[in-house]
């Protein structure tokens, strides 16, 4: 097997004595698609920070393509390839679409920018994910939600990213738009890049997922390859099986009418099959 | 976010999407439109009710007027598209002149010295403002309202404790004097009609500050972080460097506007300039900046301060009663920021 592009093995952080993570294991290579699930509070944005760069990892240890790494700032993971595409995605609304996809990284020729070579790469660029843009100088706040998380993943692209965290790309999105992320992913993944796919919605993790690490409180409540899991077990695992069921029983408890809705919840705990995972498989190492 | 969802799906054939924008729809979404349609719907009013406003040699003052507005206001509009207002910006005027003529007079140095001395003093206000502007983060309304009022009494303080008066000494005999004034306050003839040098400095800003916005890297920067100065710091651009240098910007514009005042009238006195800082602001917002930053134009603030001119000179070529000129200021402040919000509610929501 190849070595992976990113390799966190054991890695943990605290902050002064509150264990923000633990014992987290997760790899991502070339041409793969790790994703990060798990509920508010579980550890997502710890771990997107540790491997962005922005937070040092307190144990374990973090490889990137075999060599360890203690990045000092989000620009030195950058140097090492490693780029994040973040919720609020650093573009400037107001902006034309070009001036935004080089903003920082500007071409210049002599005392001036070459705005024709950005006008075009960034017509070129966006065309190559699919985006068909009449005009590369409106205002990139004119973009739907899902285009404007495009051009910020084909900018990351275009300036060197190996891999790409992405940040909850699809949290504001409707379901129409959330597809068309997806599908840029797919397509990334396409290109040989690795994608470290942060989110709370196994919907969206499992059709384009290679890998799936399952954060509960800080701690790896499973890592799975798509062969061993499905979309169900995963559904499950993110809806807490455990926890509905016990919910389940304390309606059956409560009176005739939420008696019902625990027979629902009942019927839907056993159609997820969180009896047959939630006890057996979990912090299993693929 | 949200309303982006419930937008109708967009048109499927690319062609009917270009169909879809008109010239008039692109024209629209320049900053600059509104305020040259204005300029000329009030140059054809006055060009209509007041004859004496036709001549050239009207239109050549009334540029002249617009020119000692429009010098600082270049600057005033890339600082408010960075993201910041300047309220010393009016005062500041009167400290450079007073700064080079007093500096001069006093340690009978060469005019060229003191005219030194002063830029100096105005880049370093234009850096405090800018630096306390990005060190403490608070609005850059109240940091230099702050320090509009200082300077505001250390130009009467100061030039009272050193001339024992509320103006400057003549420097019209200081070594220097002439060839400063060439540069700064000569006026030359075209075709019998006499044109005052700060009409030719004004342009050259105006291409100048054009060039620097649309086309270079500090441009690019300027629009980022009057835009969004999160996502602008998060790509890697210089925020506070470049806030700084804008309000030093501000700082050389006054210097210049000042030593035309300087060298146009020999004397200053220390009180005037009060007020201008807001002529400079409504020149860039009617010229289509916006208040909140990240857009804007600096040919529309060079419109704004000819509208300006216009009014201020034309009012007196119809005969109007003068008193009636901040009123027409303040409805076309008004009417500018109406068409403003309009303007960008289309370049952010149009599709």
């Amino acid at each position: 097997m190849t070595t992976p592009l990113v390799r966190l093995t054991d890695a943990g952080k605290n902050y002064g004595n509150i264990i923000a993570l633990t014992g987290v294991n997760l790899e991502v290579g070339a041409g793969e698609v790790t994703c990060v699930l798990g509920d508010n509070g579980a550890g997502k944005s710890t771990l997107i920070k540790i491997i962005a760069g922005l937070h040092q990892h307190s144990h374990g240890t973090y490889e990137v393509e075999g060599g360890e790494v203690q990045f000092s700032s989000p620009r030195d993971a950058l140097d090492h390839g490693i780029a994040t595409v973040y919720q609020d995605l650093a573009v400037v609304p107001l902006m034309p679409v070009w001036r935004n996809f080089f903003l920082g990284n500007e071409v210049k020729k002599g005392l001036f920018m070459n705005i024709d070579f950005m006008r075009r790469t960034t017509k070129k660029e966006l065309l190559d994910m699919g985006i068909d843009l009449r005009d590369v100088d409106q205002p990139i706040g004119t973009l739907s939600g899902g285009e404007r998380q495009c051009v910020a993943i084909s900018r990351a692209v275009y300036f060197g990213a190996k891999v790409l965290i992405l940040d909850e790309p699809t949290a504001a999105l409707g379901v129409k738009q959330s597809g068309v992320v997806l599908r840029y992913i797919i397509q990334a993944r396409e290109r040989g890049l690795g994608v470290i796919f942060i989110t709370h919605n196994p919907h969206h993790a499992y059709p384009v997922g290679d890998r799936f690490l399952l954060l509960k409180r800080g701690q790896s409540l499973g890592y799975y390859r798509k062969s061993e899991i499905t979309r169900d077990e995963l559904t499950a695992l993110m809806a807490g099986g455990a926890e509905l069921e016990e919910l389940s029983h304390e309606l059956q408890n409560a009176g005739a009418d939420s008696a019902a809705a625990a027979k629902m919840l009942g019927e839907e705990v056993h159609e997820l099959g969180i009896d047959r995972i939630s006890s057996g498989s979990s912090g299993e190492k693929s | 976010m949200t309303t982006l969802q419930t937008r109708p799906a967009p048109a499927p054939a690319p062609d009917e999407r270009y169909a879809r924008r008109s010239l008039l729809s692109r024209l629209l979404t320049r900053p600059e439109v509104g305020a040259l349609v204005g300029a000329i719907v009030i140059y054809l009013v006055f060009f209509a009710v007041a004859p004496p406003f036709r001549p050239f040699e009207s239109l050549s003052s009334v540029l002249y007027v617009s020119s000692t507005f429009g010098i600082p206001a270049v600057a005033v509009a890339l600082l408010m598209i960075g993201g910041e207002f300047d309220l010393s910006a009016g005062v500041a005027v009167t400290s450079s002149a007073l700064v080079a003529s007093m500096f001069s007079y006093q340690f009978t140095t060469n005019m060229w010295i003191g005219v030194l001395v002063s830029l100096a003093v105005a880049l370093a206000v234009g850096f405090i403002n800018g630096l306390l502007v990005v060190k403490t983060g608070i609005p850059s309304f109240l940091v230099t309202l702050g320090t509009f009022f200082m300077l505001r009494g250390l130009n009467l303080a100061l030039t009272r404790s050193i001339t024992g008066n509320v103006a400057t000494n003549d420097v019209s005999n200081i070594d220097g004097f002439n060839s400063a004034r060439k540069v700064f306050a000569s006026s030359f003839s075209v075709g019998g009609v006499s044109i005052r040098i700060t009409l030719l400095w004004w342009i050259l800003f105006v291409i100048i500050g054009t060039y620097v916005l649309l086309r270079t890297r500090i441009g690019n920067w300027i629009f980022a972080v009057g835009g969004s100065a999160p996502s602008s710091r998060a790509v890697g651009v210089p925020v506070a460097r470049v806030k700084i240098g804008l309000f030093m910007a501000v700082g050389f514009m006054a210097w210049f506007t000042g030593m035309h005042i300087l060298f146009a009238f020999n004397t200053v006195q220390s009180g005037v300039g009060i007020g201008n800082e807001f002529i400079y602001i409504v020149a860039a917002v009617v010229g289509g900046c916006l208040l909140t930053g990240g857009y804007g134009s600096v040919i529309g603030a060079a419109i704004g301060a000819f509208i300006f001119g216009m009014a201020n000179q034309g009012i007196v070529y119809a005969g109007w009663n003068p008193d009636w000129f901040y009123f027409f200021l303040g409805a076309l402040l008004l009417g500018a920021i109406l068409l403003n919000s309009f303007v960008r509610r289309r370049a952010e929501a149009m599709r």
